[in-house]
């Protein structure tokens, strides 16, 4: 039943073959085996998810109709608020806070009748690309214990390449879905800014964090996209259904794009590691074989996403964090002698490193007489970068590209290179400056054994697409099917 | 020497949404603190605002009536400070593009003419909440008024006294009313005020300007009267001395102190503050199209103001009574109305300031919550203006018509009030008053000291036997004729 995709495992269960508790009982017997060494939760939820699945088996035998993932044990990351256990943000100032609503994600799930075993860890707020800027735990790669899983969602990664989970939930904000699915050898989508509700994830940068699934298969992705994607009106940044539809991404994903126009950017590709390009060149090949046609183009100013991207996303965090004061809920210094002192001390005892830096970088960007040098001008470099990006899907049905120059790198590797981790997110950042969606997909394996991830990228609204392109590939190749030793 | 005194408002008025600018939460005043919260204006994690398109049309709506630009793009911006009552640090408001500029309110001066005040902007933002300080060694917090939709209206500094600053206030809490879009009520904070002041002196054929002071939060016209006239001496005096000027950096806040009627200094020096303002990425900007734009419009009335000066001048009301009857649109809409079904302004005016008002106020409600029909004092108002009732009997007339509603002339039948005047009948009355009288007859024809008040007994007499209802004008006359 392990092996089950979240699609299959729902199918059966609501067929009455296999029934939820048993798979939920699976997850948890796993969950006790790996998880001491995985350490994808930050909290999980065992009375809870039993009760849930012994009430969806109760309705499937009571001939009753369940929802899409009808009995699934899934996971979400500690970014998204529930009512159930704290949702930490994998930071000490929100350690012990627990949320008095459910993000919209988290309502979806629980309407399509999923079953949630946890909230994964993560790089505090979501910065970072290694989960090791958790301020609660360290999760390590199920493929090698000895590397960092990715990150920032890097304990929804974890979690679905070690069968903790069926599927997951994750943010990206600048790659933080992508990178780690490419780092433990799952599937996963971002989707387009405004396709998925943002109410209720705890917000990093506002106008780039997505919510999206990260998967074992891309039926699985779409799957989870039929559950998540929809308008929102708590959030007024979600697309209203009249100017993008949704559809059913199931319904024609095995149907093949024809004619499909490929675009790649060489000179973008060069900065890789070699096993990375040759993955890379290996999985157009597939392509071609499929009869596409390969375009090679050229976007000007992607040279200069990095430092825009930290540039915004840093600038909002510094905002958007600001609430985190001690005042009215989370972590409050004991030591303040006064209200200002209530802020400061309270703040500088349970931020961590990083997203002190961030605050700090963001502040300094919008500061009076720095504004219009920093902020003003990252604006400028997005709106050219999505000007690349639509000038592009005018030729080309999809651009592909890697996920990141590197396989998973070790544990403590580059915590103390800030500026390099941040170089790493150059093939995933532009998508979240110019919104469109993007996924990551298993092609192969370096010398070490580790898996390497194929990122496509698609115009706005067309994850459908996106999606089908996806699935061309998989069913080519098994990549996916290949499970990290520990799980053997 | 001479000097003149240089005022700007800044204020800030609430605006009477059923819920709050950015959440479902109820806009209720004097609450249980605290009881009217929710994640959304707790600021708690992962929440979002969603923008109350009510409040965005009300403060458009204020912008028309003085006079801005609306244009058809407006966005949202973060403001950053940190305070207790403030649960996200930052607040979200309008920094470069506000819904509304470049306008102007015409303010009532004492002598029926009107000053032109110029307008900078007019912008919504979400208010905050209160500190409370009276616990102890610790404060507490009601975010019950966190997220109230608040318009803030910044005028050009082209006010020259106290007076005049708050002509202005009374005008803006006249319009918001007659608007329909804020309650306006001073006491509950709903219009708060904040000007910055400065005295431009001339001395010795050279001009020198006072540092500027910002007096925060008046909540009562009284204080923003009161306070600037203090200024002005404040700072007179303080020039004399120090010879002190303006500089970059010199401005400074001062407190009004109710109790001692003077300011004090709150900050020194008004600190760079860094609002650190950029666009609110949560929210989208919103494009106002013509329609939606000439749908708000449809909103808009006649200012008070302009039906003030109509008053004055078409029906020649005293400048008082045209303030009184605008100085809420239901009473003044209700005496429009019932000037249009042929009322005389003048006497229509008298029964609403008169007994309206009267009653209105004693049942703790509005004219036109009163049940009466425009055109029903309008028929009083012309029943009155012919003679045909007194003006003692339009009272009990029009408490009638409030008890039940009925038509005029049922109720002056029904009461038996119209008045003779009939000249034949009376007289008759009068002849047998004067034989029932001799010894007033007596001291009326014999004149000298008595003869008045022997006359006005004369009258009485005759209003008895009447029941009230002669023509006192007629029975004078008669009286006239018999007794020279
Ligand atoms: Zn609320």
């Amino acid at each position: 039943m392990e092996e089950f995709s979240a699609r299959q495992l729902r199918e059966r269960i609501a067929a009455g073959e296999v029934n939820s508790v048993e798979a939920v009982k699976g997850v948890f017997k796993r969950i006790d085996e790996l998880e001491p060494t995985i350490g994808a939760y930050i909290s999980t939820c065992r009375e809870r998810a039993m009760e849930r699945a012994a009430e969806v088996d109760g309705r499937i035998a009571a001939g009753e109709q369940v929802g899409e993932l009808a009995g699934v044990p899934v996971a979400v990351k500690d970014n998204m608020c529930t009512t159930f256990g704290a949702t930490t943000c994998a930071s000490k100032i929100l350690e012990n806070f627990h949320a008095p609503y459910n993000a919209t994600v988290v309502e979806k799930l629980l309407a399509a009748d999923a079953v949630i075993v946890g909230k994964t860890n993560m790089d505090e707020f979501a910065m970072g690309s290694s989960t090791e800027n958790s301020g609660l735990k360290q999760t390590v790669n199920p493929w090698d214990t000895s590397r960092v899983p990715g990150g920032s969602s890097g304990g929804s990664a974890a979690a679905v390449a070690g069968r903790l989970c069926y599927a997951a939930i994750g943010s990206d904000t600048g790659g933080s879905i992508r990178q780690p699915a490419s780092f433990c050898g799952v599937v996963g989508l971002k989707p387009t800014y405004g396709r998925v509700s943002r109410f209720g994830l705890v917000a990093y940068g506002s106008s780039l964090d997505q919510i999206g699934p990260i998967t074992r298969t891309v039926g699985d992705a779409a799957l989870m996209m039929n559950v998540i994607a929809g308008h929102d009106p708590a959030d007024s940044t979600s697309v209203d259904e009249e100017t993008a539809g949704l559809c059913d991404y199931l319904a024609k994903l095995d149907e093949p794009i024809e004619k499909l126009k490929i675009a790649i950017v060489p000179e973008f590709n060069a900065g890789a590691a070699e096993a990375v390009t040759k993955a890379l060149a290996e999985a157009i090949e597939v392509y071609k074989n499929l009869g596409a046609e390969i375009v090679e183009i050229d976007m000007a100013h992607l040279d200069y996403a990095i430092a825009a991207y930290y540039v915004i996303a840093t600038a909002e965090a510094s905002s958007n964090l600001a609430r985190y004061d001690g005042v009215h809920y989370g972590h409050r210094s004991e030591k303040a002698a006064d209200y200002v002192e209530v802020y400061t001390k309270s703040r500088a005892e349970a931020f961590g490193k990083e997203v002190k830096r961030r605050i700090m970088l963001g502040t300094y960007a919008l500061s009076s007489g720095y504004y219009d040098a920093y902020y003003l001008k990252a604006l400028k470099v997005r709106n050219l970068i999505r000007g690349d990006f639509a000038e592009a899907f005018e030729q080309c049905d999809c651009i592909m590209m890697p996920v990141s120059p590197t396989a998973a790198f070790k544990i403590g590797e580059k915590v103390d290179d800030p500026l390099t981790m941040y170089l790493c997110d150059i093939y995933t950042i532009a998508v979240n400056l110019a919104g469109i969606p993007g996924i990551s997909i298993p092609c192969g394996f370096d010398g070490e054994s580790l898996p390497i991830g194929l990122q496509i990228l698609g115009s706005a609204f067309d994850e459908d697409r996106l999606l089908r392109i996806a699935r061309m590939f998989e069913a080519q190749t098994n990549w996916n099917e290949k499970k990290p030793p520990i799980v053997e | 020497m001479e000097y003149k005194v240089i005022v700007g408002l800044e204020i800030h008025v609430q605006l009477c949404t059923r819920t709050k600018m950015f959440c479902g939460c109820a806009v209720e005043f004097g609450q249980e603190p605290n009881s009217r919260v929710c994640p959304v204006c707790l600021g708690m994690p992962g929440v979002l605002p969603v923008m109350n398109k009510q409040a965005f049309e009300y403060a458009v709506l204020v912008g028309l009536a003085l006079n801005c630009e609306i244009p058809g793009f407006t966005k949202w911006d973060r403001k950053s400070y940190y305070y207790p009552d403030l649960p996200k640090n930052y607040q979200i408001s309008q920094y470069d593009l506000p819904l509304s500029r470049n306008g102007f309110i015409e303010i009532p001066l004492k002598s029926g003419r009107s000053k032109r005040i110029r307008i900078i902007r007019a912008h919504l933002e979400e208010d905050a909440g209160k500190n409370l300080h009276s616990a102890g060694n610790y404060s507490q917090v009601d975010l019950n008024r966190t997220g109230t939709p608040l318009l803030e209206i910044v005028t050009e500094p082209d006010l020259n006294n106290g007076v005049e600053a708050r002509a202005l206030g009374v005008e803006l809490q006249r319009i918001v009313r007659f608007l329909g879009v804020s309650e306006g009520d001073m006491q509950k904070g709903q219009m708060r005020f904040e000007p910055n002041i400065n005295l431009v002196i001339s001395r010795d054929g050279r001009e020198y300007r006072t540092p500027i002071v910002e007096i925060k939060n008046l909540n009562s016209f009284r204080a923003l009267e009161r306070s600037i006239d203090y200024e002005e001496q404040r700072q007179l005096a303080e020039f004399l001395e120090s010879g002190k000027v303006i500089e970059m950096g010199n401005k400074t806040t001062r407190g009004w102190d109710d109790q001692r009627e003077v300011t004090v200094l709150q900050r020194e020096k008004e600190e760079a503050h860094d609002y650190r303002y950029f666009p609110e990425p949560d929210l989208v900007p919103v494009e106002l199209d013509k329609r939606w734009l000439e749908e708000i419009r449809s909103g808009l009335c006649e200012l008070p103001i302009t039906r003030q000066m109509r008053y004055v001048n078409e029906y020649k009301l005293s400048d008082y009574d045209a303030g009184v009857l605008t100085s809420e649109r239901a009473i003044s809409d209700f005496f429009d109305e019932a000037v249009k079904a042929g009322g005389d302004p003048k006497r229509v005016c008298n029964l609403l300031t008169q007994e309206g008002l009267r009653i209105a106020k004693e049942r703790g409600s509005s004219i036109a919550e009163l049940g009466i029909k425009a055109e029903n004092v309008a028929k009083l108002a012309g029943l009155v203006e012919s003679g045909t009732v007194s003006a003692s009997a339009s009272a009990p007339i029009f408490m009638q018509m409030v008890e039940t509603n009925k038509d005029t002339w049922s109720i002056v039948n029904e009461l038996n009030l119209i008045q003779k005047s009939d000249a034949g009948e009376l007289e008759a009355i009068v002849e047998q008053a004067l034989a029932d009288n001799p010894d007033a007859v007596k001291d009326v024809t014999s004149g000298g000291k008595k003869s008045k008040k022997a006359r006005g007994f004369l009258l009485g007499q005759v209003m008895q036997k009447t029941k009230g209802q002669a023509n006192p004008k007629v029975v004078s006359e008669i009286l006239t004729k018999k007794l020279g």
